[in-house]
């Protein structure tokens, strides 16, 4: 052993433990939060964990910060660390802060015995992260699949409700296909250009020879269908709407907004850097999917009665919209997707602390009828989840606005004027599922849509109802408010309308995003 | 003068205030009792503060409206960047164009305010809210008027109809039964479509304006009409403002939204809506599409004027069958919206400036009309249905006077401010396309037999089935009175508001007009450059 250690000069790469900082803040919080759900006091279970996760997450917001500015490539240039991926980092930590808040006192937090779900949580915002700051096809892949697995898992958390389980199961199935898909795709591009590296692979594509073989294009389609799953972008977003729906809320909130932006994250990364010799190849393709995708989410979400069912479809449409950012494969388009992402994690956010708040509070699941008079009785939650509602929309004075307008012009900036206008119509058709939601708030009184669960009446009730039969009533557990629910509604509709009003700052956020990956 | 800024964001903030000051009064236990019998809410801190605001925003554009220099250009500017990532300003200024406007919304949303806090039921329930949307529509309004930036014209365009959502779907009627959430959709994404359609229009005309001009992207109006599009461009954007415009006015195709919308809101929101939020549309046109969009307005100039043609031949015909007098005045405003766009779209200064003055006059006869029609409709047993109105002209001599100087100023009466605006409009036509004029000049006639027609049938005739007769209360005076003292002074004095406009509603077409104009003909305005000088000094 001695001799072992004395000949031990082997000569280990450099590691920059500044870089790795973020990621270690993580899954150094997971472990720990881990250890602490095995403690058999309540109270430490149900508050300090949560608590611990909070910190790891403030840590590693705290470490991203102090990391700002910073442009290196570290662990043998696998990872890059720059604009892009301290942005993304930012807004994935404070989706993971949301989600923590938010299943504090849920049901799911409590069955999955409290530390191993926020280990989970944590363990995935690390994959993400690492996802996001990827250049390199293996490190791409195990991001992948580190945000992947535990999500897998926290689907399925409410253990003894049917619609978790299937959405828990459903998730893993369409997510190996997915993994799988991409994996072969990462595959066939190593085959043609021989690295796993994106500048090496952009290299090899740029000198020529390849970039029209027929592996390197199928290699390309492969990767789009991956990532494309996990994106939810049309025609591979079927898993969408049932596994929003039935995963446990708090849950829905954070893959709802955190894998679009570790998938997006990659997407920026991976077509605009490695392919992007290729642009002209997967461009119209990517154009077509964000047209079909914004047409069949918005449609899709039409007429739903379950909130999540419709914010899932909505989260397709929304994909879409940020699609067209790549498309052009420009910075303005980089830096618009990204401020979209942004702009997307407030206003998702705020809608779906005020279903987590209803459905605690009314029994009636999901179901746009829990919101009825909402208006009159908590306007604190009524207004967010109404700005939430306009922001998604893209009315004046919210954030949507500002991240439409920068879509659109870079669409129209890099050649695709025609792909800002089916934006627009996108948005229109929209309407007509977010205002009544607003509709429901405002001007019906909770007496009309009857105040406790009842069977029939308008629509079917949430598809909650349905499953194994002792937890197909979700009693009502809270009486008022939660605090920390309130807090995040509060927040995110508060945030929705300030940067839609003085949204400078967004822009300043993103600015240099676009240059971090080398676009004109 | 105080800043624009000033005038624009004082509705909202008393709105605000307003939401914020405690429920007051409305809890105190025992309500006045009302004329007709009927318990009466009392009037709510909330609406004071928001009448409070609404007379001091109309104060102050009435203070615009006398420092207004006639000819000096934009006056009382302020100009910051809002994003200065996009090139989006928050530039706001008095023009000739706006100027008389801004008058005239603020005069409706303090009559409205006025009419609310008056009206026989007392003020609505949850006033707090319903003042705060109010005047939040005030300011955006406001906001569209003033704006010299294109998007945020689109902005405050699209930001003004949100509130009405509100207004409409919370505190409208319901005459058959849960209609009215259905109805309040239909009307919003019917006039949302159209409006974000232009917000990419517009996106794209600062996006491409700047690859041509090869500067950076600006959406402020100054910067964009220096540097014009090529006309393929034009065209497809002037599609998009035009169908957010047509749509919000509405023109005949497009009215869809207007007879369910109609019926469904509170008298109050319906006199600012119909009055104030029809013209923001037909001013877009004027101050937005023809100075950036010239060469596709002369492109669909025909197509325009049939289209306003059929505005006014549908519009009349239907406002002269229907029964329910609200969609009276409402068949009858797209009949005068559609000589409002017949009016721009003659291309020349006369035609534009008709088009203006009718803005104007427009709204002060619909507003008062639709609170005569809900007054009448107080006295028929709620129902505003012609048939069962009649003879109460008699017993309410002044009711039915204020009624008949609104009738006859609706179908323009040689006199009124009306006919000087109609005949503007029609000579302006006349010179542009003769056999249109010709055409238009039915829907002058028509407009007589629709006025009257209604006027006879609710004031004359046999007194009708539960009709009480009764004189209008000084409290509905005070809301009617000051309109119609302003339509009499229209009709003596219109020079206010042509002499204001007269420079800038030139500059407004010029570029059209030398468009239309053979070469040959014009011969006072044959140089390009000087109409362009001309029209960036406006």
């Amino acid at each position: 052993m001695t001799f072992l250690l004395a000949t031990a000069h082997l000569k280990g790469p450099h590691v920059d433990f500044g870089g790795l900082s973020p990621l270690i803040a993580l899954l150094g919080g997971a472990v720990i939060v881990l250890m602490f759900g095995l403690i058999g006091s309540q109270w430490v279970r149900a508050q300090l964990v949560p608590a611990l996760s909070l910190g790891a997450l403030g840590a590693a917001l705290g470490l991203t910060i102090w990391q700002w500015g910073a442009e290196k490539s570290i662990v043998s240039g696998a990872l890059r660390i720059d604009a892009l991926s301290l942005v993304l980092n930012l807004v994935l930590i404070a989706g993971g802060i949301c989600a923590v808040l938010l299943a504090w006192r849920s049901r799911a937090a409590e069955e999955a015995a409290h530390g191993e779900f926020h280990a989970l949580l944590l363990t995935s915002v690390a994959g993400m992260s690492l996802l996001a700051s990827a250049q390199n096809t293996v490190a791409l892949f195990v991001g992948l699949e580190l945000l992947s697995i535990p999500l897998y898992v926290l689907c399925a958390t409410e253990m003894r409700r049917e619609h978790s389980l299937e959405s828990g199961l459903k998730y893993l199935i369409v997510g190996s296909v997915g993994s799988a898909t991409l994996l072969y795709g990462l595959a066939m591009i190593y085959g043609a250009t021989g690295t796993t590296d994106f500048s090496g692979i952009a290299a090899k594509l740029a000198a020529g020879g390849v970039s029209s073989d027929v592996l390197t294009l199928t290699g390309i389609a492969l990767c789009v269908g991956g990532l494309c799953f996990k994106a939810s972008i049309a025609p591979f977003h079927q898993w969408t709407p049932d596994v929003y729906e039935g995963a446990p809320t708090p849950v829905t909130a954070f893959m709802a907004v955190t894998t679009k932006v570790a998938a997006f994250g990659a997407f920026l990364r991976f077509f605009d850097v490695a392919l992007i010799e290729t642009q002209s190849s997967w461009a119209p393709a990517l154009a077509a999917l964000a047209t079909i995708t914004i047409i069949v989410g918005n449609v899709g979400a039409l007429g739903q009665s379950s909130l999540k069912r419709m914010l899932a479809y909505s989260s397709v449409a929304q994909a879409g919209y940020m699609l067209a950012g790549i498309v052009v494969a420009t910075k303005l388009g980089a830096q618009a997707t990204v401020l979209y992402l942004v702009v997307y994690l407030m206003m998702n956010m705020a809608a779906f602390a005020t279903i987590v708040a209803r459905e605690r509070a009314t029994g009636q699941g999901d179901s746009i009828a829990s919101l009825a008079g909402l208006g009159r009785e908590h306007p604190l939650l009524a207004w967010p989840m109404t700005l939430a509602m306009l922001g998604l929309a893209g009315i004046p004075a919210t954030a949507g606005l500002i991240g439409k307008i920068y879509l659109i012009e870079a669409t129209v900036d890099g050649g695709y004027a025609w792909l800002g206008v089916v934006i627009v119509l996108g948005s229109m058709i929209s309407l007509g599922y977010y205002l009544p939601v607003i509709a429901a708030m405002w001007m019906r009184d909770a007496s009309a849509a009857g105040a406790l669960p009842r069977s029939g009446g308008e629509g079917p009730l949430p598809a909650l109802a349905g499953g194994s039969a002792e937890l197909d009533e979700q009693e009502p557990r809270v009486r008022g408010l939660q605090l920390e629910v309130v807090l995040v509604a509060v927040v995110a509709g508060a945030a929705t309308l300030f940067f839609g009003i003085v949204p400078q700052p967004l822009f300043e956020l993103v600015r240099h995003t676009g240059s971090a990956l080398g676009l004109l | 003068m105080p800043p624009l800024s000033i005038l624009l964001w004082l509705p909202a903030a008393c709105g605000l205030l307003g939401a914020l000051l405690p429920a007051g009064a409305a809890r105190i236990p025992t309500p006045a009792t009302a004329p007709g019998g009927k318990v009466r809410r009392p009037s709510s801190p909330a609406g004071i503060v928001a009448l409070l605001g609404s007379l001091a925003a109309l104060g102050l554009a009435i203070a615009y409206i006398a420092d207004y220099k006639a000819g000096g250009g934009p006056q009382h500017v302020t100009d910051t960047m809002w994003i200065s990532s996009l090139g989006i300003h928050y530039k706001l200024a008095v023009t000739g164009l706006n100027v008389i406007l801004l008058g005239m919304t603020t005069l409706l949303f303090a009559a409205a305010i006025l009419a609310s806090n008056v009206r026989a039921g007392g003020p609505p329930e949850r006033p707090r809210l319903f003042y705060f949307q109010l005047l939040l529509a005030e300011s955006a309004v406001i906001g569209a008027f003033l704006a010299q930036d294109l998007i945020l014209f689109v902005a405050f365009f699209d930001l003004m109809l949100i509130p009405f959502y509100f207004l409409i779907g919370t505190w409208g009627r319901d005459p058959e039964g849960s209609t009215r959430v259905r109805a309040t959709t239909k009307l919003v994404i019917y006039t949302l479509v159209g409006s974000l359609l232009m917000l990419a229009g517009a996106v794209a005309t600062g996006v491409l304006s700047a690859q041509q001009g090869g500067g950076h992207v600006d959406f402020a109006f100054s910067a964009l009409q220096h540097m014009p599009l090529s006309t393929g461009s034009q065209e497809w954007i002037f599609l998009m403002f035009a169908a957010a415009f047509l749509v919000k006015m509405p023109a005949f195709p497009l009215h869809g939204w207007m007879p369910d919308g109609y019926r469904a809101m509170p008298v109050e929101v319906l006199m600012v809506f119909s009055g104030v939020l029809s013209k923001v549309g037909a001013y877009g046109f004027l101050a937005v599409v023809l100075p950036l969009f010239p060469r596709a307005a002369v492109h669909f100039q025909t197509v325009m004027l049939l289209v306003a043609l059929a505005s006014i031949i549908y519009g009349s015909a239907q406002a002269f069958t229907q029964t329910d007098a609200r969609l009276i005045a409402g068949y009858s405003s797209v009949a005068q919206l559609g000589f409002i766009t017949l009016g721009i779209f003659a291309l020349n200064s006369q035609g534009a400036q008709g088009a203006l003055l009718q803005m104007v006059n427009h709204a002060l006869v619909v507003a008062p009309l639709l609170f005569i029609v809900a007054l009448l409709a107080e006295r028929a047993g709620g129902s505003e249905d012609i048939r069962r109105m009649g003879g109460i002209a008699f017993r309410a001599p002044v009711l039915a006077s204020v009624f008949l100087i609104v009738a006859l100023a609706t179908l323009a009466m040689p006199g009124s401010g009306n006919f000087a605006g109609e005949f503007l409009i029609l000579l302006g036509v006349f010179k542009a396309k003769q056999a249109i004029a010709i055409i238009a000049f039915a829907g002058v006639v028509m407009a007589s037999v629709y006025a009257l027609r209604l006027f006879i049938r609710a004031m004359h005739n046999r007194v009708g089935p539960g009709v009480t007769p009764r004189e209008m209360t000084v409290r509905d005076g005070a809301v009617l009175v000051p309109i119609v003292a302003v339509i009499l002074f229209f009709a003596l004095y219109p020079q206010l508001a042509l002499k204001r406009s007269e420079r800038s509603v030139q500059g407004a077409v010029a570029q059209a007009q030398v468009l239309t104009t053979p070469r040959h003909l014009s011969a006072r305005v044959t140089d390009l450059d000087q109409v362009f000088n001309a029209t960036s000094q406006e």
